[in-house]
């Protein structure tokens, strides 16, 4: 057994070609994933065109599960995040309408497009506050707090918007989901910046280790003196900041504020940070991974669009693949 | 040959990593009779009895009961062939009714198939009325106070007909009322032939019900005795009477002036009014028996737990702490008992649990500055001698002793005055043993004020400049290095002798 991995025919040990299969297994499905579907697409999944709008359409739901990985790394949940999304896209829009639209919610308001990115970013950041204060003080489980959250902002956006979408946006507004930095679509750069940023944070922040610390042993972190309020009222704002900037993308790309936006969005965050190896049990999870749970999601639902699979179809092969990653998951866990 | 034994125990043997918890040991019961055992916290008591009732699988060794030999493989045999423990930690469910949890898991059918709430109830209602006992069937179990629900875990391990019933520690959280109910039930269950194996810290209790002794050490058997043939002194003897090994040497370190001082530290039914001073270069040692207050009195004191009363004063200045940053700040740390549950960050790797508790120390503006960490981590690693392939392993695959070297690493790098230490080998091997007193021997050395809780006797013999004992949560007995023997501690744990 000492001597397998010393020999030139004992580099690809049983052992070896396992652990490199779980670690690696999540690109290796998304690449086999973009060949099969490039095959049987006969090229046109690879177009670059394709790729473009594969990576944009899952960008909301790619930002959302990053701040769902951070979240599900210190052991929490959050179910808010699509209500959030549309609370956040009710607000922001609200005060980004074109002054010759029919519906203005504030006739002759007109402020800089900033104020209303602002605000959308602001009210996001303070439904995932009240979700980390919920927990934080009053020790309700994640769960049922952001639950609770997901009723009452999902509530709050009808109610802002008396249940009809906010329309005719201004350009500067539907720049966010519609318009292009260097030819790349800005959802797009506003992911990489996203995904970005939460990775330093995560890996270089004495914030981000705490996050892991608390989801590795609870205990151990709190007697090693970090702050547990502190830190989760931060994991639930940070999640609902996102949660907001997604709102502030989806609207300006159909360039209205719908209190219907992101419903169920969620699940398919939760399924994207599942997927790319963040574990329920706490303490592990990456941005990229959660990055690659998200484009194979992203391509999944291009490639079977494009194959003509029906959606009902779609949503079978979906549970299939989430069931598969928490498999995956379990035994890379042992 | 007819065997006048209930139960028979042979050479039983069970090894646990890096401990071994039973080494080739006897024991035999007589129907009828109670048998007490006796030993110190790790002697091997409770390991036996988790054999005995199938949760444990010894690696060596045969059971007979009632002449018969038998396989117990787990408790639903044991309890078949009429063996019941009431266990130390009491596992009712909490939500269910009184009666519900008697009948757990053996709930009789009516004609349908369904549970037949009626007859539990009533069954419930006679097994009260028969015992004496004031509960009723149809209360929620956490509405019972601690002692109520120990009479009905009792009334639960009767219930089931057993030949042989098993107290664990029965009496650890009942009034002296309760005992004295509960050895009644014994004393009757008694003249019906059942046979009580009872395990207890207490010595009145064994004089007052025991018909034979049998102590344990070590996870060896040191004698069966019967009761009418001890006293305290020989019983206090053959618990502790083990040479004394060098294997615990406590270098000279010179003693300064006081670091720590802790003030009527006072925790509702837990720490009662405990003081004492802890000086540089001082290992003090907290000894008692397991449940005694040793660990609630660290947890008061780093905030771990809200304290009722008390000051903790630090270098001659009264701290306040509210929680572990505080101590943390004021420099104080705290290396836990239970390595697993409130120690490791199992999924996290040696470098995220080594400077867990540093962090602020290598960001000061919030960014880490991986060098300095990697560096810092690199120089512990090596100073301790922690045997670890990469910074990056997940601290769960390391051995318990490197996983324990690492978490003083964790608070050697708060650079605390004083280091509180509970249990600092538990569950390691001999060698990391070893490792880990020569550490703390240094550390004292270079001035830190250290304070060890441990049950283990040699340990606190071997390593305290001075023991302090703990009996239900007060001081029983102060005893400097000179003076302290196995035979003090002992009597001050036990709450035989009050401190001077």
């Amino acid at each position: 057994m000492a001597n397998s991995s010393a020999t030139a025919e004992g580099f690809f040990t049983r052992e070896r070609i396992g652990e490199w299969l779980r670690k690696y297994a999540i690109i290796a499905i998304l690449i086999g994933m973009v060949a099969l579907l490039s095959l049987a697409t006969g090229g046109t999944f690879l177009q670059t065109q394709n790729l473009i709008n594969v990576v944009r359409q899952m960008s909301v739901i790619a930002i959302l599960a990053i701040g769902l990985t951070v979240v599900i790394i210190s052991t929490g949940i959050d179910l808010s995040v699509g209500s959030i999304v549309a609370l956040s896209a009710v607000v922001a829009t609200s005060l980004a309408q074109s002054q010759d639209a029919t519906n203005l919610m504030y006739p002759g308001l007109s402020v800089p497009v900033v104020v209303a990115v602002l605000a959308g970013l602001g009210v996001g950041a303070l439904a995932g506050f009240t979700n980390g204060f919920l927990i934080a003080f009053f020790r309700i489980a994640p769960f049922i707090a952001t639950l609770g959250m997901m009723t009452a902002a999902r509530g709050l956006a009808l109610i802002y918007s008396d249940g009809r979408p906010i329309s005719r946006l201004t350009d500067e507004y539907n720049f966010f989901g519609q318009g292009a930095i260097l030819e790349i679509p800005v959802p797009i750069v506003l992911l990489v910046v996203v995904a970005v940023a939460a990775h330093v944070m995560l890996n270089n922040t004495r914030f981000g280790r705490y996050v892991y610390a608390i989801g590795g042993n609870e205990q151990a972190a709190r007697v090693s003196g970090i702050n547990l309020r502190r830190v989760k009222i931060g994991i639930y704002t940070f999640s609902g900041l996102l949660a907001g900037l997604g709102g502030i993308i989806l609207s300006g790309r159909i360039g209205s504020g719908n209190p219907q936006l992101g419903t169920g969005a969620e699940l398919d965050a939760i399924t994207a940070a599942v997927i790319g190896g963040t574990s329920f049990s706490g303490g592990i999870g990456t941005v990229w991974g959660t990055i690659v749970g998200a484009l194979i999601i992203g391509s999944l639902n291009t490639g079977l669009d494009l194959l003509n699979v029906s959606p009902f179809t779609q949503q079978v092969v979906k549970g299939v693949i989430i069931v598969l990653a928490i498999i995956i998951d379990e035994r890379k866990n042992r | 040959m007819a065997d006048e034994y209930l139960l028979r125990m042979d050479g039983i043997s069970k090894s646990f990593p890096g401990v071994r918890a039973l080494d080739d040991v006897h024991l035999e019961v007589m129907p009828g009779t109670v048998h007490a055992l006796m030993g110190e916290n790790g002697a091997g008591k409770s390991t036996l009895m988790k054999v005995l009732i199938g949760m444990y699988h010894a690696d060596r060794g045969s059971i007979t009961l009632g002449g018969q030999p038998v396989v117990i493989p787990d408790t639903a045999t044991a309890l078949r062939l009429g063996i019941s423990m009431i266990h130390q930690e009491l596992s009712p469910v909490p939500e269910m009714e009184v009666y519900e949890n008697i009948y757990l898991g053996r709930e009789p059918r009516n004609r349908l198939g369904l549970i037949d709430k009626r007859r539990m109830i009533a069954q419930t209602r006679e097994l009260f009325a028969r015992w004496e006992i004031d509960i009723n069937p149809r209360a929620v179990m956490k509405d019972l106070s601690v002692a109520q629900t120990q009479m009905v875990e009792i009334a639960k391990a009767i219930s089931y007909d057993a030949r042989l019933i098993i107290m664990d520690e029965p009496t650890s959280a009942i009034t002296e009322r309760e005992v004295d109910h509960l050895h009644r039930m014994i004393r009757s269950l008694k003249s019906t032939g059942v046979a009580v194996i009872y395990i207890t810290h207490k010595m009145d209790e064994v004089f007052k019900v025991a018909d034979r002794v049998t102590v344990f050490r070590d996870g060896r058997h040191v004698a069966t005795v019967a009761a009418e043939e001890l006293d305290r002194a020989k019983l206090i003897s053959l618990m502790v009477g083990r040479e004394l090994t060098h294997m615990f040497p406590k270098e000279h370190a010179e003693i300064g002036e006081v670091v720590l001082s802790v003030r009527g530290l006072t925790r509702k039914g837990k720490v009662d009014n405990v003081s004492f001073d802890v000086h540089r270069g001082e290992i003090l040692g907290i000894a008692g028996l397991m449940g005694a207050g040793r660990t609630e009195i660290l947890e008061g004191i780093f905030g771990v737990a809200k304290i009722d009363a008390g000051e903790i004063v630090m270098n001659g200045k009264p701290i306040r702490i509210r929680e572990p940053g505080d101590a943390i700040a004021a420099g104080i740390g705290l290396l836990t008992e239970d390595r697993k549950l409130t120690g490791i960050m199992g999924v996290l790797s040696v470098r995220d649990n080594m400077t867990i508790a540093s962090l602020g120390r290598f960001s000061p503006t919030g960014i880490l500055d991986r060098r300095r960490m990697d560096a810092a981590c690199r120089a512990q690693r090596d100073a301790l001698a922690i045997k670890t392939p990469t910074l990056d392993q997940l601290i769960k695959l390391l051995s318990g002793g490197n996983q324990q070297k690492v978490l003083v690493s964790r608070w050697l790098l708060t650079t605390p005055e004083v280091l509180m230490i509970d249990e600092p080998t538990r569950g390691i091997d001999v060698g990391a043993k070893a490792e880990i007193h020569r550490l703390m021997s240094q550390l004292a050395g270079e001035g830190k004020a250290i304070i060890m809780v441990s049950s283990e006797m040699p340990e606190i013999l071997g390593m305290s400049d001075r023991v302090i004992v703990i009996h239900e949560g007060r001081i029983t007995g102060e005893f400097t290095r000179a003076e302290v023997t196995q035979e003090k501690i002992m009597a001050a744990a036990t709450g035989l002798a009050t401190a001077a």
